[in-house]
């Protein structure tokens, strides 16, 4: 089992080296606890524009937070917005998918339309004009429910596409003609054969949940007393901290940012070689 | 091309004109905060100073789109000037009319995007087509994880550490704005090699950032493309590997790319429009910017409107002009 394990880790070096950086984020979160406090990540709560010392190991910003404690507080912060908007996008995306290329028809047409006109609409902007009324006292679960508004669209058609493929398969043809229901269909004949896909198709939904998270968040537009990574890199162009050389406030999350990316698409790529065996590299 | 096809695509670009315009419309009366009192409001805690101007505007706007009128009269109005671009008086820079702001900064940022989109589509795309290729030097090979780790990271971060290396660091581009501040921007040569000074970094971090999404495309599609039989029967006709690369490999390759570029327009601007607020280049992106930090909804709204209007019409170019690209494409029934 183990042996197999590791043949396999050779073989999908992405999804290894993607595990490896999201593992990383993970340790400095979570191990990061136990070094500091946490609490420092709010203003005025040590001394500020400090440049990285031992006390205050990624220095401190200009309205007196602990950098570091920023980081380890932020990063989970950042997770947690891009995973609840990609899980219920994907959801959503799912869904919507079935229906449709269960149904085919009218309703097909319908969904097909809706989700072909939604994403030529660039996502972030939309994102803004939501954001933009709800701005006073936004939490970190209200933000990531506004960047979900729009993460269903591309699970829905890739997915779609996916099952379409699959309903002709002949198991699936044989069950629908034994009589089994469309829900069990569903469950029992599609659902698993799609798990791999769906899987890289929610790292991509996070991914890209994060991506526009942090793109509201460096607006202004985010939860303002949270210290997310974008918010982060809000306060960086707000308080121009590059102007003033401080360069120990924007290189970390911006690291911490490419890690998480790098990671995430990793990841995704790892996934999708399972779910589809043909992208396998010949060498 | 079928005509039916044409105009069920342009009915589609109307449709998303209706929803973004009826959108719009609902937003501010479902959570009931109304964009004119609520600057109202914000100026008087800040303190007894208001904006001249303000009743004035509040009572044209009503005039306007008519609060005394039934609703479906004002959705009506509001749907009519909407698809005309009459977004009405800017809140924050009134009397200055949203459409007369969009269209000073929209020249920059239609400049920035094109060229910087242009260049790496065509570099990426060539790129990934030699990394794709059997017989390329094997020292190309190494750029790939660089490329993909360049496109990992988002537009504006990648403009944030180029603008701490090229301009503080080693002063050797301009950190801020579009041009020198004093000169007055106009068609001469001395102004033009300014802007483009201006332009390089927030040019640089967009062609850096995107160049790997391009690249690896080409390259996948490159890789597919070398088993299919019209390969395999030129090179059996002993032709040229260098025709072999452009005339049968890459031009097939970058019809897939078409596509993908009418579906990434709108991502890419979203990135490009904060690479402007980092660089304080003074196109669209800033403009949102500065109108978020106002609340200045009509403004935000009027741009917000314009880009969603103006990505929806470079699709509907692209799909159209596809079919023109690649003859095996004909859109009919399904």
């Amino acid at each position: 089992m183990l042996a197999s394990g590791l043949r396999y880790a050779r073989r999908n070096p992405n999804l290894v080296f993607g595990l490896f950086l999201l593992f990383v984020l993970l340790v400095f979160s979570v191990g990061g606890r136990f070094v500091v406090d946490v609490g420092n990540a709010d203003p005025l709560s040590v001394s500020p524009e400090k440049p990285p010392s031992w006390l205050y190991p990624f220095g401190t910003d200009s309205q007196g937070r602990d950098l570091l404690a920023v980081m380890v507080a932020g990063t989970p912060l950042t997770l947690r917005i891009g995973v609840i908007a990609g899980v219920i996008g994907l959801g959503v995306g799912t869904t919507l998918a079935f229906v449709s290329a269960f149904y085919g028809g009218a309703v097909d047409a319908v969904i097909r339309s809706i989700v072909d006109i939604s994403l030529t609409v660039p996502g972030l902007l939309v994102l803004i004009l939501a954001a933009v009324f709800l701005k006073q006292g936004l939490t970190v679960d209200q933000m990531a429910l506004i960047v979900a508004l729009l993460a269903w669209r591309w699970p829905a058609r890739t997915i779609r596409a996916q099952v379409l493929t699959l309903r002709e398969r002949s198991w699936v043809q044989v069950a629908h003609m034994s009589g089994v229901g469309g829900l069990r269909i569903i469950f029992f004949e599609l659902m698993p054969n799609l798990l791999p896909y769906l899987a890289a198709s929610l790292v991509g939904a996070v991914a890209s949940a994060i991506l526009a998270s942090i793109g509201l968040e460096a607006l202004g537009l985010g939860p303002i007393d949270s210290p997310t990574l974008g918010m982060t890199i809000y306060w960086v162009i707000y308080y121009a901290a590059l102007l003033h050389g401080y360069w120990w406030w924007w290189l970390p999350p911006i690291a911490i940012i490419t890690i998480l990316f790098v990671g995430l698409f990793n990841l995704a790529g790892g996934l999708d070689e399972i779910a589809n065996p043909r992208l396998r590299k010949s060498v | 091309m079928r005509i039916d096809y044409v105009l069920k695509r342009v009915g589609m670009l109307l449709i998303l004109v209706w929803v973004a315009a009826t959108l719009n419309f609902f937003a501010p009366r479902l959570t009931g905060k109304d964009p004119v009192k609520q600057r109202l409001l914000k100026q008087a805690q800040v303190g007894g100073y208001v904006q001249k101007g303000m009743d004035e505007m509040a009572i044209e706007y009503d005039k306007k789109f008519g609060l005394d009128k039934p609703l479906w009269e004002q959705y009506t109005t509001y749907v009519g000037e909407m698809s005309t671009l009459n977004f009405g008086p800017s809140i924050a820079n009134y009397p200055r009319t949203v459409d007369e702001i969009m269209s000073d900064a929209l020249p920059w940022t239609i400049i920035l995007l094109g060229t910087t989109t242009a260049i790496a589509f065509l570099l990426g795309s060539f790129l990934g087509a030699v990394l794709a290729w059997p017989r390329s030097p094997r020292f190309l090979q190494y750029l790939l994880p660089p490329l993909l780790t360049l496109s990992a990271i988002p537009y504006y971060l990648l403009g944030l550490v180029l603008l701490y290396v090229l301009a503080f660091r080693l002063p050797l581009f301009p950190s801020f704005g579009g041009y020198t501040p004093g000169s007055l921007p106009g068609f001469n040569f001395a102004f033009v090699v300014d802007a483009v000074e201006h332009a390089f970094l927030p040019a640089l971090s967009i062609i850096l950032a995107s160049l790997g999404f391009w690249a690896l495309g080409m390259r996948a599609m490159m890789v597919t493309l070398q088993g299919e039989d019209s390969m395999i029967f030129a090179e059996a006709k002993g032709l040229k590997d260098s025709t072999l690369f452009v005339r049968y490999a890459m031009r097939n390759a970058l019809l897939p790319q078409t596509t993908a570029l009418a579906l990434a327009l709108g991502e890419i601007l979203s990135g490009a429009v904060l690479v402007e607020v980092v660089f304080g280049y003074p196109g669209i992106g800033s403009v949102l910017y500065n109108a978020i930090k106002d609340f200045d909804y009509y403004l935000i709204q009027g741009i917000v409107f314009t880009i969603v209007l103006s990505i929806g019409f470079m699709t509907l170019l692209v799909d159209l002009a596809y079919p023109l690209l690649d003859p095996r494409i004909r859109y009919g029934r399904s």
